[in-house]
């Protein structure tokens, strides 16, 4: 990783990449699901920011911003390739509807891991949403900057990444075993 | 507005993305509206759930520290030896930064996990057949009720003349301990009131002027060892009001 000769440069990207590091690594380790990947990936990330920061334009949003070098390098990974084409596709098949409200369930009996275990099993483009959603608490247009696509899109991919998860939670409970 | 276009704006309305204009009408139906309310608060819980679900990952000390010399090395290189004094300062204020960076960090999630499970609780009872389970108006009534069924005592404000009205009061739960859950209504809003005993250091960095908390107006504050918390889709000036009026019965 260089760092420019621009001291001041070098400090406010410092002041604005470092603090996002726990969770730009939670997000690596969720799109790759590797560790070494995504060690691998944040770094990358980190150094490609670095490297970029004269482009970036100050007062947008930093987050947003790297973000979206996390994942474009994401997807040009190894392990990205292979979901490239369903990402850069259309959202996918329509999904059932769940008869059941595996939310109730989820009050009394879901557990971490299970909607881990569920978040798991979506294709990486529902996946990325709802972590960027909730977990990172991003807005709509937030996202939308991460992800290059139009906001009206963020609404509807978000909605059928819920019912997806809706899906998933679902089939969790009535294959029985553990869990829902 | 038939429930159909509320369902298709319940995501928005979740993620605090409409207008503020829109939520407080979205809320208002919310109220006259049990198969939406129960939608509302499915969708709640499914992003709480999403919420603590995701936060999974932990990097590990090496990449942390390897991130860190990536930035305290090459600035070195690049500057004169003249400044490496002077940068010694700096990489320690840098650790230091780092340091808190994590603990703010784990602090914020702390916050944020309370925050939910409180606007949980909110929507659950805003959406059950039964809300309260002492039905009164007054708080001579509301507040004995609660002696033997929560380990503290609390006054409440006496209310004559504001806009607001005691509802009534239940006994919550928040990570098994008891507290009082109380409810006022200001116009068509429904706000909670919640008290706990104070836990200490993890609750001692919530922020104390009205915030927005997943979709909801919060106020929280420590007085007399109890942890007050004042949630609702009422404006934030409805809330700090009301927190107001508390502080001042304590």
């Amino acid at each position: 990783m260089r760092v420019p000769e621009d001291r001041a440069s070098a400090a406010s990207f410092a002041d604005l990449a470092l603090p996002l590091f726990d969770q730009l690594y939670n997000f690596a380790r969720w799109l790759t699901q590797d560790k070494a990947e995504a060690e691998d990936l944040v770094q990358e990330t980190y150094a490609k920011a670095l490297r970029g920061f004269s482009s970036f334009q100050a007062g947008t949003n930093f987050r947003a911003w790297i973000y979206r070098i996390l994942r474009n390098s994401f997807l040009n990974s190894r392990a990205g390739l292979k979901v490239t084409v369903v990402i850069d596709g259309e959202d996918g098949e329509i999904l059932p509807t769940v008869s059941s409200t595996p939310e109730s369930l989820l009050m009394e009996q879901a557990t971490r891991e299970i909607v881990q275990q569920a978040l798991e099993t979506l294709p990486v483009h529902f996946r990325e949403i709802l972590l960027l959603c909730d977990v990172e608490d991003m807005s709509y247009k937030e996202i939308a900057e991460t992800l290059s696509i139009p906001a009206g899109t963020v609404m509807s991919r978000l909605s059928r990444a819920r019912k997806a998860l809706r899906v998933a939670l679902s089939e969790k409970n009535q294959g029985g075993g553990r869990g829902l | 507005m038939a429930c159909n276009e509320w369902l298709d704006k319940l995501d928005s309305y979740v993620d605090g993305e409409l207008t503020p204009t829109e939520a407080a009408t979205f809320g208002a139906h919310l109220r006259s509206c049990a198969e939406c309310a129960a939608d509302a608060l499915q969708g709640v819980q499914m992003k709480r759930a999403v919420q603590i679900a995701g936060k999974r990952y932990e990097p590990s000390t090496d990449l942390r520290n390897k991130i860190k010399k990536s930035f305290g090395v090459k600035s070195r290189r690049g500057i004169a030896a003249k400044w490496k004094f002077a940068l010694i300062p700096a990489v320690g204020l840098l650790a230091a930064a780092l340091v808190l960076t994590s603990y703010l960090g784990r602090e914020r999630r702390e916050q944020q996990r309370v925050y939910s499970e409180l606007a949980d609780l909110h929507v659950a009872t805003l959406a059950s057949s039964t809300q309260v389970d002492v039905l009164s108006t007054d708080r001579h009534t509301v507040k004995p009720w609660f002696q033997g069924k929560v380990p503290f005592t609390f006054n409440l404000p006496d209310l004559p003349g504001s806009e607001f009205s005691l509802l009534g009061g239940r006994v919550a739960y928040l990570e098994q301990v008891s507290g009082a859950h109380l409810i006022y209504q200001i116009r068509k809003h429904e706000i909670s009131v919640f008290i706990f005993p104070d836990r200490g250091d993890e609750m001692r960095s919530l922020p104390s002027g009205p915030e927005n908390a997943v979709s909801f107006n919060m106020q929280t504050w420590m007085k007399n060892g109890l942890r007050y918390f004042v949630i609702g889709d009422a404006s934030k000036e409805d809330i700090k009001a009301l927190s107001k009026l508390l502080q001042d019965a304590g």
